[in-house]
Protein backbone atom coordinates (compact mmCIF):
# COMPACT_ATOMS: atom_id res chain seq x y z
CA UNK A 1 0.00 0.00 0.00
CA UNK A 2 1.55 3.25 -1.06
CA UNK A 3 0.36 5.96 1.20
CA UNK A 4 0.15 9.50 0.03
CA UNK A 5 -0.81 12.29 2.36
CA UNK A 6 -3.24 13.55 -0.23
CA UNK A 7 -6.99 13.25 0.04
CA UNK A 8 -9.27 12.80 -2.95
CA UNK A 9 -10.71 16.23 -2.23
CA UNK A 10 -7.28 17.93 -2.39
CA UNK A 11 -6.48 16.08 -5.60
CA UNK A 12 -9.75 17.31 -7.17
CA UNK A 13 -11.07 13.77 -7.34
CA UNK A 14 -14.49 12.46 -6.40
CA UNK A 15 -14.99 8.95 -5.08
CA UNK A 16 -18.23 7.37 -6.33
CA UNK A 17 -20.56 6.45 -3.44
CA UNK A 18 -21.59 3.17 -5.07
CA UNK A 19 -18.59 1.70 -6.82
CA UNK A 20 -15.75 3.78 -5.30
CA UNK A 21 -14.33 4.70 -8.71
CA UNK A 22 -12.31 7.89 -8.53
CA UNK A 23 -13.51 10.48 -11.01
CA UNK A 24 -12.17 13.90 -11.91
CA UNK A 25 -14.17 16.59 -10.17
CA UNK A 26 -15.58 18.86 -12.84
CA UNK A 27 -17.41 22.03 -12.00
CA UNK A 28 -20.82 21.21 -13.37
CA UNK A 29 -22.89 24.16 -14.53
CA UNK A 30 -25.96 25.11 -12.53
CA UNK A 31 -28.71 22.48 -12.64
CA UNK A 32 -26.46 19.92 -14.30
CA UNK A 33 -24.78 17.21 -12.33
CA UNK A 34 -21.97 14.72 -12.86
CA UNK A 35 -22.50 10.97 -12.89
CA UNK A 36 -20.02 8.16 -12.38
CA UNK A 37 -18.86 6.93 -15.81
CA UNK A 38 -18.77 3.34 -14.56
CA UNK A 39 -21.99 2.81 -12.62
CA UNK A 40 -24.08 5.89 -13.33
CA UNK A 41 -24.50 7.06 -9.72
CA UNK A 42 -24.74 10.79 -9.20
CA UNK A 43 -21.38 12.06 -7.94
CA UNK A 44 -20.93 14.10 -4.78
CA UNK A 45 -17.69 15.22 -3.19
CA UNK A 46 -19.39 14.66 0.18
CA UNK A 47 -22.81 13.28 1.02
CA UNK A 48 -25.18 16.15 0.12
CA UNK A 49 -26.25 18.41 3.04
CA UNK A 50 -24.92 15.79 5.38
CA UNK A 51 -24.98 17.87 8.56
CA UNK A 52 -28.42 19.44 8.03
CA UNK A 53 -30.03 16.15 7.03
CA UNK A 54 -28.49 14.24 9.91
CA UNK A 55 -29.59 16.92 12.40
CA UNK A 56 -33.13 16.83 11.03
CA UNK A 57 -33.31 13.05 11.34
CA UNK A 58 -31.75 13.02 14.82
CA UNK A 59 -34.26 15.60 16.08
CA UNK A 60 -37.14 13.71 14.46
CA UNK A 61 -35.97 10.49 16.11
CA UNK A 62 -35.76 12.17 19.55
CA UNK A 63 -39.36 13.38 19.18
CA UNK A 64 -40.66 9.99 18.02
CA UNK A 65 -38.69 8.24 20.79
CA UNK A 66 -41.06 9.69 23.43
CA UNK A 67 -44.36 8.09 22.25
CA UNK A 68 -42.40 4.94 21.40
CA UNK A 69 -41.60 4.50 25.08
CA UNK A 70 -44.75 5.92 26.66
CA UNK A 71 -47.39 4.14 24.56
CA UNK A 72 -47.98 0.41 24.95
CA UNK A 73 -46.44 -1.86 22.33
CA UNK A 74 -48.59 -4.91 23.19
CA UNK A 75 -52.06 -5.60 24.59
CA UNK A 76 -52.72 -9.06 25.99
CA UNK A 77 -56.26 -10.20 26.64
CA UNK A 78 -56.21 -13.38 28.71
CA UNK A 79 -59.30 -14.89 30.42
CA UNK A 80 -61.10 -11.57 30.06
CA UNK A 81 -58.28 -9.62 31.70
CA UNK A 82 -56.53 -7.02 29.58
CA UNK A 83 -52.93 -5.99 30.13
CA UNK A 84 -50.89 -3.40 28.25
CA UNK A 85 -47.11 -3.38 28.10
CA UNK A 86 -44.66 -0.68 27.15
CA UNK A 87 -41.04 -1.46 26.26
CA UNK A 88 -39.85 -0.70 29.79
CA UNK A 89 -42.63 -2.71 31.48
CA UNK A 90 -41.67 -5.64 29.23
CA UNK A 91 -38.10 -5.38 30.49
CA UNK A 92 -39.31 -5.20 34.10
CA UNK A 93 -41.51 -8.26 33.51
CA UNK A 94 -38.46 -10.27 32.40
CA UNK A 95 -36.40 -9.08 35.38
CA UNK A 96 -39.18 -10.07 37.79
CA UNK A 97 -39.66 -13.48 36.20
CA UNK A 98 -35.95 -14.16 36.51
CA UNK A 99 -35.07 -14.12 32.79
CA UNK A 100 -32.10 -11.83 33.28
CA UNK A 101 -30.36 -12.48 29.95
CA UNK A 102 -33.53 -11.74 27.97
CA UNK A 103 -34.24 -8.62 30.04
CA UNK A 104 -30.73 -7.45 29.23
CA UNK A 105 -31.10 -8.19 25.49
CA UNK A 106 -34.37 -6.23 25.29
CA UNK A 107 -33.03 -3.36 27.39
CA UNK A 108 -29.82 -3.03 25.37
CA UNK A 109 -31.52 -3.38 21.97
CA UNK A 110 -34.61 -1.28 22.61
CA UNK A 111 -33.59 1.35 25.14
CA UNK A 112 -29.82 1.63 25.25
CA UNK A 113 -28.93 1.31 21.55
CA UNK A 114 -31.36 4.00 20.22
CA UNK A 115 -30.24 6.42 22.95
CA UNK A 116 -26.57 5.63 22.32
CA UNK A 117 -27.03 6.22 18.60
CA UNK A 118 -28.77 9.55 19.10
CA UNK A 119 -26.17 10.64 21.63
CA UNK A 120 -23.22 9.63 19.42
CA UNK A 121 -24.66 11.25 16.29
CA UNK A 122 -25.35 14.47 18.19
CA UNK A 123 -21.80 14.44 19.53
CA UNK A 124 -20.33 13.79 16.05
CA UNK A 125 -22.46 16.54 14.49
CA UNK A 126 -21.42 19.11 17.10
CA UNK A 127 -17.75 18.12 16.89
CA UNK A 128 -17.80 18.42 13.08
CA UNK A 129 -19.58 21.77 13.21
CA UNK A 130 -17.02 23.06 15.69
CA UNK A 131 -14.31 21.86 13.27
CA UNK A 132 -12.82 19.83 16.08
CA UNK A 133 -9.42 18.19 15.54
CA UNK A 134 -9.80 16.05 18.63
CA UNK A 135 -9.13 12.27 18.22
CA UNK A 136 -10.36 11.90 14.67
CA UNK A 137 -9.64 8.19 14.50
CA UNK A 138 -11.69 7.49 17.62
CA UNK A 139 -14.56 9.62 16.37
CA UNK A 140 -14.55 7.68 13.08
CA UNK A 141 -14.71 4.53 15.18
CA UNK A 142 -17.73 5.92 17.05
CA UNK A 143 -19.41 6.51 13.71
CA UNK A 144 -18.74 2.91 12.70
CA UNK A 145 -20.42 1.77 15.94
CA UNK A 146 -23.54 3.87 15.29
CA UNK A 147 -23.77 2.40 11.81
CA UNK A 148 -23.39 -1.20 12.97
CA UNK A 149 -25.63 -1.39 16.04
CA UNK A 150 -28.79 0.34 14.77
CA UNK A 151 -30.39 -2.69 13.16
CA UNK A 152 -30.47 -4.64 16.45
CA UNK A 153 -33.07 -2.24 17.87
CA UNK A 154 -35.55 -3.89 15.53
CA UNK A 155 -35.68 -6.96 17.78
CA UNK A 156 -38.65 -5.77 19.84
CA UNK A 157 -40.73 -5.20 16.71
CA UNK A 158 -39.99 -8.77 15.63
CA UNK A 159 -40.91 -10.14 19.06
CA UNK A 160 -44.28 -8.39 18.79
CA UNK A 161 -44.76 -9.77 15.26
CA UNK A 162 -44.06 -13.34 16.37
CA UNK A 163 -46.24 -13.03 19.48
CA UNK A 164 -49.31 -11.68 17.66
CA UNK A 165 -49.05 -14.55 15.17
CA UNK A 166 -48.78 -17.21 17.86
CA UNK A 167 -50.96 -15.97 20.71
CA UNK A 168 -54.30 -16.05 18.91
CA UNK A 169 -56.33 -18.37 21.08
CA UNK A 170 -59.60 -16.45 21.32
CA UNK A 171 -60.80 -15.88 24.89
CA UNK A 172 -57.95 -17.96 26.32
CA UNK A 173 -55.24 -15.51 25.25
CA UNK A 174 -55.03 -12.99 22.44
CA UNK A 175 -52.23 -10.56 21.73
CA UNK A 176 -52.52 -7.31 19.84
CA UNK A 177 -49.84 -4.83 18.80
CA UNK A 178 -50.13 -1.39 20.43
CA UNK A 179 -49.51 2.08 18.95
CA UNK A 180 -46.08 2.25 20.60
CA UNK A 181 -44.86 -0.30 18.06
CA UNK A 182 -45.49 2.12 15.17
CA UNK A 183 -43.44 4.86 16.84
CA UNK A 184 -40.75 2.45 17.88
CA UNK A 185 -40.35 1.12 14.32
CA UNK A 186 -40.20 4.80 13.31
CA UNK A 187 -37.31 5.48 15.71
CA UNK A 188 -35.32 2.52 14.35
CA UNK A 189 -35.84 3.47 10.70
CA UNK A 190 -35.18 7.18 11.25
CA UNK A 191 -31.95 6.54 13.19
CA UNK A 192 -30.71 4.16 10.46
CA UNK A 193 -31.30 6.89 7.87
CA UNK A 194 -29.60 9.40 10.19
CA UNK A 195 -26.46 7.25 10.42
CA UNK A 196 -26.50 6.80 6.63
CA UNK A 197 -26.75 10.53 5.93
CA UNK A 198 -23.76 11.42 8.11
CA UNK A 199 -20.50 11.61 6.17
CA UNK A 200 -17.51 10.48 8.31
CA UNK A 201 -15.10 12.21 5.90
CA UNK A 202 -16.27 15.51 7.40
CA UNK A 203 -14.39 14.52 10.57
CA UNK A 204 -11.15 14.53 8.55
CA UNK A 205 -11.79 17.57 6.38
CA UNK A 206 -10.37 19.92 9.00
CA UNK A 207 -6.90 18.40 8.59
CA UNK A 208 -4.42 21.15 7.72
CA UNK B 1 -7.55 6.39 -12.24
CA UNK B 2 -8.55 2.71 -11.82
CA UNK B 3 -5.39 2.14 -9.81
CA UNK B 4 -6.25 4.79 -7.22
CA UNK B 5 -8.70 4.42 -4.38
CA UNK B 6 -9.92 6.91 -1.78
CA UNK B 7 -10.80 5.77 1.74
CA UNK B 8 -14.60 5.96 1.97
CA UNK B 9 -14.42 7.09 5.58
CA UNK B 10 -11.64 9.68 5.57
CA UNK B 11 -10.95 10.38 1.87
CA UNK B 12 -7.21 9.61 1.93
CA UNK B 13 -5.82 8.49 -1.45
CA UNK B 14 -4.10 5.17 -2.01
CA UNK B 15 -2.50 3.28 -4.85
CA UNK B 16 -4.41 0.03 -5.26
CA UNK B 17 -2.12 -3.00 -4.92
CA UNK B 18 -2.77 -6.69 -5.23
CA UNK B 19 -3.07 -8.44 -1.88
CA UNK B 20 -1.92 -11.91 -0.81
CA UNK B 21 -4.77 -14.44 -0.58
CA UNK B 22 -7.00 -13.63 2.36
CA UNK B 23 -5.32 -10.26 2.87
CA UNK B 24 -7.03 -7.06 3.93
CA UNK B 25 -6.10 -3.49 3.04
CA UNK B 26 -6.86 -0.99 5.77
CA UNK B 27 -6.64 2.77 5.82
CA UNK B 28 -3.63 3.71 7.98
CA UNK B 29 -5.21 6.98 9.01
CA UNK B 30 -8.71 5.95 10.14
CA UNK B 31 -8.57 2.15 10.15
CA UNK B 32 -11.42 1.55 7.68
CA UNK B 33 -11.27 -1.61 5.57
CA UNK B 34 -10.47 -0.50 2.02
CA UNK B 35 -10.65 -3.84 0.24
CA UNK B 36 -10.02 -7.52 0.77
CA UNK B 37 -8.63 -10.28 -1.35
CA UNK B 38 -11.25 -12.97 -1.83
CA UNK B 39 -10.72 -16.31 -3.50
CA UNK B 40 -13.17 -17.33 -6.25
CA UNK B 41 -15.41 -14.54 -5.08
CA UNK B 42 -18.03 -14.67 -7.82
CA UNK B 43 -18.29 -18.48 -7.98
CA UNK B 44 -18.67 -18.75 -4.23
CA UNK B 45 -21.30 -16.05 -4.05
CA UNK B 46 -23.22 -17.66 -6.93
CA UNK B 47 -23.24 -21.03 -5.16
CA UNK B 48 -24.33 -19.45 -1.88
CA UNK B 49 -27.02 -17.42 -3.64
CA UNK B 50 -28.57 -20.55 -5.18
CA UNK B 51 -28.43 -22.32 -1.81
CA UNK B 52 -29.98 -19.23 -0.25
CA UNK B 53 -32.89 -19.17 -2.68
CA UNK B 54 -33.72 -22.83 -1.96
CA UNK B 55 -33.57 -22.21 1.80
CA UNK B 56 -35.68 -19.09 1.37
CA UNK B 57 -38.43 -21.12 -0.30
CA UNK B 58 -38.35 -23.77 2.43
CA UNK B 59 -38.40 -21.08 5.12
CA UNK B 60 -41.51 -19.48 3.64
CA UNK B 61 -43.57 -22.54 2.68
CA UNK B 62 -43.27 -24.89 5.65
CA UNK B 63 -44.57 -24.36 9.21
CA UNK B 64 -42.35 -21.97 11.11
CA UNK B 65 -43.51 -22.18 14.72
CA UNK B 66 -46.39 -24.03 16.32
CA UNK B 67 -47.91 -22.87 19.57
CA UNK B 68 -49.82 -25.34 21.73
CA UNK B 69 -51.80 -24.40 24.81
CA UNK B 70 -53.80 -27.31 26.19
CA UNK B 71 -56.04 -28.47 23.34
CA UNK B 72 -55.54 -25.38 21.20
CA UNK B 73 -52.94 -25.37 18.48
CA UNK B 74 -51.79 -22.36 16.50
CA UNK B 75 -49.55 -23.10 13.52
CA UNK B 76 -47.72 -20.23 11.83
CA UNK B 77 -45.52 -19.63 8.83
CA UNK B 78 -42.92 -16.90 8.46
CA UNK B 79 -45.41 -14.41 7.02
CA UNK B 80 -48.21 -15.07 9.58
CA UNK B 81 -47.06 -12.31 11.90
CA UNK B 82 -47.04 -9.77 9.07
CA UNK B 83 -50.58 -10.75 8.02
CA UNK B 84 -51.82 -10.61 11.62
CA UNK B 85 -50.32 -7.14 12.16
CA UNK B 86 -51.98 -6.02 8.93
CA UNK B 87 -55.32 -7.47 10.06
CA UNK B 88 -55.00 -5.50 13.30
CA UNK B 89 -54.62 -2.28 11.34
CA UNK B 90 -50.87 -1.91 12.02
CA UNK B 91 -50.00 -1.78 8.34
CA UNK B 92 -46.92 0.41 8.85
CA UNK B 93 -45.34 -2.08 11.25
CA UNK B 94 -46.48 -4.96 9.01
CA UNK B 95 -44.80 -3.26 6.04
CA UNK B 96 -41.55 -2.67 7.93
CA UNK B 97 -41.40 -6.32 9.06
CA UNK B 98 -42.30 -7.61 5.57
CA UNK B 99 -39.56 -5.47 3.99
CA UNK B 100 -36.78 -6.21 6.48
CA UNK B 101 -37.35 -9.90 7.15
CA UNK B 102 -38.70 -11.23 3.83
CA UNK B 103 -38.65 -8.85 0.87
CA UNK B 104 -35.15 -7.35 1.14
CA UNK B 105 -33.37 -10.70 1.60
CA UNK B 106 -35.38 -12.14 -1.32
CA UNK B 107 -34.64 -9.20 -3.61
CA UNK B 108 -30.97 -9.37 -2.69
CA UNK B 109 -30.82 -13.08 -3.55
CA UNK B 110 -32.69 -12.64 -6.84
CA UNK B 111 -30.57 -9.61 -7.73
CA UNK B 112 -27.30 -11.45 -7.09
CA UNK B 113 -28.47 -14.44 -9.16
CA UNK B 114 -29.48 -12.07 -11.97
CA UNK B 115 -26.00 -10.53 -11.96
CA UNK B 116 -23.77 -13.53 -11.31
CA UNK B 117 -25.36 -16.16 -13.53
CA UNK B 118 -24.82 -14.22 -16.81
CA UNK B 119 -21.34 -13.09 -15.69
CA UNK B 120 -20.44 -16.73 -15.13
CA UNK B 121 -21.17 -17.40 -18.81
CA UNK B 122 -19.51 -14.18 -19.91
CA UNK B 123 -22.79 -12.54 -20.77
CA UNK B 124 -23.77 -9.08 -19.75
CA UNK B 125 -27.06 -8.83 -17.88
CA UNK B 126 -29.39 -6.00 -18.87
CA UNK B 127 -29.04 -2.91 -16.64
CA UNK B 128 -26.25 -4.61 -14.68
CA UNK B 129 -24.96 -1.48 -12.96
CA UNK B 130 -28.43 -0.32 -11.96
CA UNK B 131 -29.37 -3.73 -10.51
CA UNK B 132 -26.06 -4.09 -8.67
CA UNK B 133 -26.48 -0.64 -7.16
CA UNK B 134 -29.98 -1.60 -6.00
CA UNK B 135 -28.76 -4.87 -4.49
CA UNK B 136 -25.99 -3.06 -2.61
CA UNK B 137 -28.62 -0.62 -1.36
CA UNK B 138 -30.92 -3.43 -0.11
CA UNK B 139 -28.12 -4.98 1.92
CA UNK B 140 -28.43 -2.97 5.16
CA UNK B 141 -32.23 -3.42 5.24
CA UNK B 142 -32.24 -7.22 5.39
CA UNK B 143 -32.39 -7.99 9.11
CA UNK B 144 -32.93 -11.73 9.33
CA UNK B 145 -30.37 -12.22 12.09
CA UNK B 146 -32.20 -9.66 14.23
CA UNK B 147 -35.46 -11.53 13.52
CA UNK B 148 -33.77 -14.69 14.79
CA UNK B 149 -32.95 -12.95 18.06
CA UNK B 150 -36.63 -11.93 18.22
CA UNK B 151 -37.63 -15.59 17.90
CA UNK B 152 -35.35 -16.44 20.79
CA UNK B 153 -36.92 -13.76 22.99
CA UNK B 154 -40.46 -14.89 22.02
CA UNK B 155 -39.49 -18.46 22.89
CA UNK B 156 -38.44 -17.48 26.41
CA UNK B 157 -41.50 -15.30 26.85
CA UNK B 158 -43.94 -18.05 25.89
CA UNK B 159 -42.07 -21.07 27.27
CA UNK B 160 -43.71 -20.81 30.70
CA UNK B 161 -47.19 -20.46 29.34
CA UNK B 162 -47.38 -23.02 26.53
CA UNK B 163 -45.47 -25.44 24.32
CA UNK B 164 -43.62 -24.11 21.29
CA UNK B 165 -42.71 -26.48 18.48
CA UNK B 166 -40.12 -25.30 15.94
CA UNK B 167 -40.88 -26.27 12.33
CA UNK B 168 -38.68 -27.12 9.35
CA UNK B 169 -38.95 -23.53 8.15
CA UNK B 170 -37.29 -22.27 11.33
CA UNK B 171 -34.24 -24.44 10.71
CA UNK B 172 -34.12 -23.35 7.07
CA UNK B 173 -34.36 -19.74 8.23
CA UNK B 174 -31.48 -20.22 10.67
CA UNK B 175 -29.31 -21.80 7.96
CA UNK B 176 -30.23 -19.02 5.55
CA UNK B 177 -28.81 -16.44 7.97
CA UNK B 178 -25.43 -18.18 7.85
CA UNK B 179 -25.58 -18.59 4.07
CA UNK B 180 -26.32 -14.87 3.62
CA UNK B 181 -23.51 -13.93 5.99
CA UNK B 182 -21.08 -16.18 4.09
CA UNK B 183 -22.24 -14.70 0.80
CA UNK B 184 -21.71 -11.15 2.07
CA UNK B 185 -18.25 -12.10 3.35
CA UNK B 186 -17.26 -13.72 0.02
CA UNK B 187 -18.42 -10.92 -2.25
CA UNK B 188 -15.77 -8.60 -3.63
CA UNK B 189 -17.87 -5.82 -5.16
CA UNK B 190 -14.81 -4.42 -6.93
CA UNK B 191 -14.64 -7.49 -9.20
CA UNK B 192 -18.24 -6.97 -10.31
CA UNK B 193 -17.64 -3.27 -10.91
CA UNK B 194 -14.48 -3.88 -12.91
CA UNK B 195 -16.16 -6.52 -15.07
CA UNK B 196 -18.84 -3.98 -15.74
CA UNK B 197 -16.28 -1.44 -16.85
CA UNK B 198 -14.77 -3.58 -19.59
CA UNK B 199 -18.09 -4.30 -21.17
CA UNK B 200 -19.73 -0.91 -21.34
Amino acid sequence: MNKSSLTALNASLVSCHSCHLLCKATSASKGAYAVCPRCGTRLHVRKPNSIARTWALVIAAIIVYIPANVLPITHVISFGKAQSDTIMSGVIYFVKSGSWPIALVIFVASVFVPLLKLFLLTFLLISVQRKSKWRRKDRTRLYRITEAVGRWSMVDIYVVTILVALVKLGSLATMRAGPGAIFFAGVVIITIFAAMSFDPRLIWDTQE
Amino acid sequence: MESLIACHECDLLYQRRSLPPGGTARCVRCGAVLYRHKRNSLDRVLALTIAGLILFMVANIYPFLTFRLEAQVQETTLISGVLELYAQGMWIVAGVVLLTSILMPLLELIGMLYILLPLKFNLRPWKLSFIFRLVRGFRPWGMMEVFMLGILVAFVKLAKMATLIPGIALYAFLTLIFVLAASAASLDPHIVWSRLDKRS
